[in-house]
């Protein structure tokens, strides 16, 4: 199995500018993360509001430069501060946002949504764009009429399901989903996971799943890296952190999720009534 | 007698194609004590129906039902001043989104002042002395200095407890909390729902918990109501509901939960469910 994906002691401080009143400071949003990603597999990386998960996406999908450590992406080392991005690189690594109404242009039709990746990263002529928009239609479940349609004729399922189409138009190894199921409901919920699954079988994807649910990142992952206050307390396969969680964050975190099986509820109810 | 009960709630909506129902004859009963679940999708009516028992609705909004009582007197029927004086007071609701419903012109002492003042008609000195007392309760740290801060100093679970804060401001009979931790983060629901169970068990408050989170459900229901597209499609005893549950629908909605995966695929709801007008049809 190949490397797809490797950082190396990764750090993120964001300088806040002082004014008469107030001093300067430095956030550190990410402390020095570490991790590696196989072909194939899914990192899902959790933890709460504000503790750098998401800070740490921007960095993965090559939006923001970390401010120092190493981002190896196919084990070639690649740092945007420096400004030698090749629209190969960029190609790569393609991302999906949390929120399905926010990230997709409501003045644009799905069409021209889907092609733009390809106008702005390839040569590719018209025709063969809107042929792989449309395969891509319908491998994310959609149909080839949806095409000429606007973002707000979707429900928040289907538009998941565009986002996904849009990332992977390009042929990325890696694909960062930001929380993708949060904002859908249960039913759709299992249907995305399903339909990131598949995906992962046919097309060999990588996956770094940013998440704070627990259930859902319990069925999809394959290693798990928790984060708190910016730096990664917890870090292997699913099933060790799970069996075993080691840092009292994490415990913390498994104590807070609810729990929905009979045995719990049985045990809640006895309490209740002892009480 | 139940707290607030309700018979056949229909709930339609005037839009330009006609109108469209989004309750159908949902009846449920809520007793002093009792925590009730409603559980259902987006769109199944869960919200509607609960701000139709507040009265919230906008004027497109038609609502019918053969009963709408709380504590035995009827709410269509009361003139809207009497209304006014039941609502915030004697039921009081909180909302999903605590920072959007929160007056960001306004600090939040100003806010949870106001309602001690409108239903209470306490002077200045006991509604702060209240306020800072339910501050203490919801647990903010260092209440009477955050009396002076706007929603926007604040983080959501810390405006979460100030919502809750408002809502039980006036020591009401029933709370309806719509989503009231679907915002949060897991540690910080963990907080806000045991606060909420505390207060409910301290105060004996009739809970309306409404909700998509199966897991919320099984950690604080009584009693669950599951509704899908404005029908109630099963009502159980919590634990009856996840043990054996008799609607298809309910078990769909079990079934696609990821803690219950058992193969590499997720059950979706669509596959296991299909959408009968007959089955579960209000009983």
């Amino acid at each position: 199995m190949s490397v797809i994906l490797e950082a190396r002691n990764i750090v993120r401080d964001y300088h806040v500018p002082g004014s008469l009143l107030k001093k300067a400071k430095t956030v550190h949003a990410v402390k020095g993360v570490s991790f590696s990603v196989e072909q194939g597999k899914t990192l899902a990386i959790v933890g709460e509001s504000g503790c750098g998960k998401s800070t740490l996406g921007r960095i993965l999908t090559l939006i923001d430069p970390a401010t120092s450590g190493d981002l190896l992406i196919e084990g070639k080392k690649i740092d945007i501060a420096k400004g030698d991005m090749t629209a190969e690189m960029r190609r790569k690594v393609q991302i999906v946002f949390q929120n399905p109404y926010g990230s997709l242009n409501p003045r644009q039709k799905i069409g021209d949504i889907l092609t733009e990746p390809l106008v702005i990263n390839t040569n590719t002529p018209a025709d063969e764009r809107r042929d792989r928009a449309m395969t891509l239609l319908k491998k994310v479940g959609l149909e080839e009429k949806h095409y000429n349609r606007y973002p707000h004729m979707f429900s928040g399922g289907q538009r998941q399901r565009i986002a996904i189409a849009r990332a992977l138009m390009l042929n990325p190894k890696l694909l960062v989903l930001d929380e993708p199921v949060s904002a859908l409901d249960l039913s759709v919920q299992a249907q995305v996971l399903n339909l990131l699954a598949d995906l992962q079988d046919e097309f060999k994807l990588t996956y770094v799943f940013i998440s704070h649910d627990l259930s859902v990142v319990r069925y999809i992952a394959d290693d798990v890296m928790v984060m708190y206050f910016g730096e990664a307390v917890e870090y292997g396969s699913r099933d060790e952190v799970f069996a075993d969680p080691k840092h009292s964050y994490t415990k913390t975190l498994f104590a807070a999720t609810p729990r929905a099986d009979v045995e719990s509820i049985r045990a809640r109810l006895a309490r209740k009534k002892a009480a | 007698m139940a707290l607030l009960e309700i018979e056949n709630l229909v709930v339609e909506f005037q839009t330009a194609s006609g109108p469209f129902r989004a309750v159908n004859g949902v009846s449920m009963k809520v007793h002093e004590g009792e925590v009730l679940a409603i559980v259902g999708e987006s769109g199944s009516g869960k919200s509607v129906s609960m701000l139709a028992a507040m009265g919230l609705l906008p004027w497109t909004a038609n609502v019918t039902a053969d009963k709408l009582t709380f504590n035995g007197r009827d709410l269509l029927s009361m003139p809207p001043a009497e209304r006014r004086q039941i609502i915030g007071k004697d039921i009081a609701m909180i909302f999903q989104e605590p920072v959007a419903s929160l007056n960001p012109c306004f600090t939040v002492g100003f806010q949870i002042e106001e309602v001690l003042r409108v239903h209470l008609g306490l002077d200045k000195a006991a509604r702060r002395k209240r306020a800072i007392e339910l501050f203490e309760a919801v647990g903010i740290p260092d209440p009477a200095e955050r009396l002076g801060s706007y929603p926007h100093q604040m983080s959501g679970g810390q405006c979460q407890r100030v919502m809750i804060a408002i809502a039980i401001a006036c020591n009401p009979k029933l709370l309806i909390a719509d989503e009231p931790t679907t915002a949060l983060d897991v540690t910080i629901q963990k907080q806000i729902l045991d606060l909420l169970m505390k207060l409910q068990a301290d105060h004996g408050m009739g809970l309306i918990m409404i909700t998509h989170n199966m897991g919320v459900v099984a950690e604080t229901a009584d009693r669950v109501v599951v509704q899908y597209k404005g029908r109630k499609m099963e009502e159980a005893d919590v634990l009856t509901l996840f043990e054996n549950p008799k609607s298809n629908y309910t078990r769909a909605l079990l079934a696609a939960l990821p803690d219950n995966a058992t193969g590499d695929r997720l059950p979706t709801i669509s596959e296991l469910f299909v959408d009968d007008q007959m089955e579960g049809a209000a009983r």
